[in-house]
């Protein structure tokens, strides 16, 4: 079984204060830490753990600049077996459709049972890079996986729908499925497990290797464009609490007695 | 026929609230453009759904074939596809919803028509559709245009806009013809799984205290229980929470979790992801503690504090402590 992996570097944005640059198209990062994408490290290791049971390879693929070297590698000191970088500036700046357009022209000639991706990606929250590739590969696809069980040249998924329902369903492989977080527990990677994955290949390719043509790739193959970034409207109206965190403690309770809790 | 089309969403025998938003929204840009609003139903029983819709919008434009029992990303792909590409409208909307955002992607590269999705509101510019859709964790807007095709698809966030009205006119139906649908058969719908029963019930609880990533680890969780027991508060949390395994999924608040509207919702380290606040806002009081001032949390909360719970929720449970005394 060969299982192939699509990941992406993202910032990590929840918890972080976010700005936009002064391009008014990008946000700050400087103060940000990037991460492989959380959906993806999902994804990672529920391809590692099918391989573990029923043998195979892993090759995880990314597109950018050779700050994702890192994710690669954690990738692969999680267990996955090989990589490709898709390393080119003609490939950056591009929507989801030109994405996978480069992952589709990188990958066609290998052949795979399955390719997995993250639901989503935490930066630009897009949802659509594994369903593209699925169309592009004529390949049947299901987003918000939550459970995978292989039988012969089928896959059986659960996958997630709204208010707590699932739904099963079948697909013939090869497939492309996207990984909801929360289908397993993705392992901890040492330092020293990354460091031991050193050895393990990652092939890089250019626009020269996956022989499309210019205007495919990045901004000119994109069918969207991004017009501007702006902070959204502060809607709130919310009384902001201050002062010690004693002083706090009482007016929380004090509200929460007003407004009819228990105390 | 080319219009505003919005894409019925509907599972076992009711059309979803995601339809109805879009309706709304749909029948506004529908004028805006010179344009009728379309609702495009698929199913194996169209008149059923069909009634539901019609006092909403002026055109339904419908599909019944066997093959369309049960929703499968495969046989909407084909079926949407091949309307898209007869009719060629200017606007397809779909609900950005566990069905929505699997068939979305794959119409856009299929047809090659430019797809912006999540999208939480959309206006019309000289003529050109523009969408502002979330990124970074919400906290940052994007405003997106279109290129290379007569029109666009769109998915919209659910709780976007307000359902549409009913109108005095009964829509005019147009059945229309299916495509084969042999090759959506690489996909087969199973059956669907009801929601897991827990031994606590979040939805009836007076007092929740829900928390989030900000928790930082399961080893913290006693700092809440011991707030919550304290006060008599139930714990609920957001989906980071259970997908790490720190609460079982029946504690979970969101839109693939619980709807919840307690007397009082305390939100600690949460930071208000649309899918978690969707599913809180009706609370009656919220009080919201976040270490990030822009959190957007603070946009549904009544009260808020800005620092970390780590200090706040140690000083409410001794106040409360030292109140029984």
């Amino acid at each position: 079984m060969h299982i192939i992996v699509c990941i992406k570097r993202v910032p990590e944005t929840a918890e972080a204060e976010v700005a936009v640059d002064a391009s008014g198209k990008a946000i700050q990062t400087d103060l940000l830490s990037f991460e492989i994408n959380e959906w993806d490290e999902y994804a990672v290791e529920e391809a590692v753990r099918i391989v573990e049971s029923r043998g195979g390879k892993v090759t995880v693929v990314t597109l950018g600049g050779a700050e994702s070297q890192k994710i690669l590698r954690k990738a692969l000191a999680m267990g996955a077996d090989e990589a490709i970088h898709l390393n080119d500036p003609a490939f950056l700046g591009g929507d989801s459709y030109a994405v996978a357009t480069v992952l589709h022209a990188a990958l066609k000639e290998i052949s795979f049972d399955l390719i997995l991706t993250g639901v989503q990606a935490g930066d630009d929250g897009c949802a659509q890079v594994g369903s593209i590739l699925g169309e592009l590969f004529s390949l049947p696809s299901a987003c918000m996986v939550t459970r995978i069980e292989l039988r012969e040249g089928v896959v059986a998924v659960e996958r997630e729908l709204e208010d707590g329902m699932a739904e099963i369903c079948e697909l013939d492989l090869p497939g492309v499925l996207t990984i909801q977080t929360g289908i397993n527990e993705p392992r901890y990677v040492s330092i020293m497990g990354i460091r031991k994955a050193k050895g393990k290949p990652v092939r890089e390719m250019g626009a020269g290797e996956v022989n499309l043509p210019e205007n495919t790739l990045g901004v000119s193959g994109s069918l969207t464009e991004l017009k501007e970034l702006f902070l959204p409207p502060v809607e709130t109206e919310a009384e902001m609490l201050g002062g010690s965190n004693e002083e706090i403690a009482k007016r929380v309770l004090s509200i929460v007695k007003e407004k009819g809790g228990p105390i | 026929m080319s219009g505003v089309w919005v894409v019925v969403e509907h599972r076992q025998g009711e059309v979803r609230e995601i339809t109805f938003e879009m309706f709304g929204k749909g029948n506004e840009l529908a004028r805006a453009l010179g344009v009728q609003c379309h609702a495009v139903l698929l199913g194996d029983d169209i008149a059923p759904l069909a009634a539901k819709i019609k006092p909403l919008v002026p055109k339904i434009l419908a599909v019944e074939d066997p093959g369309l029992s049960e929703y499968n990303a495969l046989t909407y792909r084909a079926v949407l596809g091949e309307l898209i590409r007869v009719h060629t409208p200017l606007m397809v909307m779909i609900g950005h919803t566990a069905c929505g955002m699997e068939v979305a992607p794959r119409l856009c590269a299929g047809l090659k028509w430019p797809l912006a999705t999540d999208c939480v509101d959309m206006q019309v510019v000289d003529g050109n559709i523009e969408v502002i859709r979330g990124m970074y964790s919400d906290k940052v807007n994007a405003r997106v245009g279109f290129r290379g095709a007569p029109g666009c698809i769109l998915t919209i966030r659910s709780g976007s806009f307000p359902c549409e009205p009913k109108a005095d006119d009964d829509a005019e139906v147009t059945m229309l013809p299916s495509p084969p649908l042999s090759e959506a058969q690489e996909r087969r719908f199973i059956e669907l799984v009801a929601a897991p029963k827990g031994d606590v019930d979040i939805t009836r609880a007076d007092v929740l205290i829900s928390v989030g990533r900000g928790l930082g680890g399961p080893e913290n969780l006693p700092l809440v229980e011991a707030f919550a027991e304290a006060l008599g508060a139930t714990i609920s949390c957001s989906r980071p929470v259970v997908d790490k395994k720190w609460l079982p999924k029946e504690r979970q608040v969101g839109t693939s979790g619980k709807k919840v509207a307690p007397r009082v919702y305390i939100a600690l380290g949460i930071s208000g992801a649309f899918q978690h606040v969707t599913a809180m806002k009706q609370s009656g009081t919220v009080i919201a503690v976040n270490k990030d001032p822009r959190a957007p949390i603070f946009n549904v909360a009544d009260y808020g504090v800005v620092g970390d719970m780590f200090d706040v929720v140690p000083a409410l449970t001794k106040m409360l402590q030292e109140q029984d005394v």
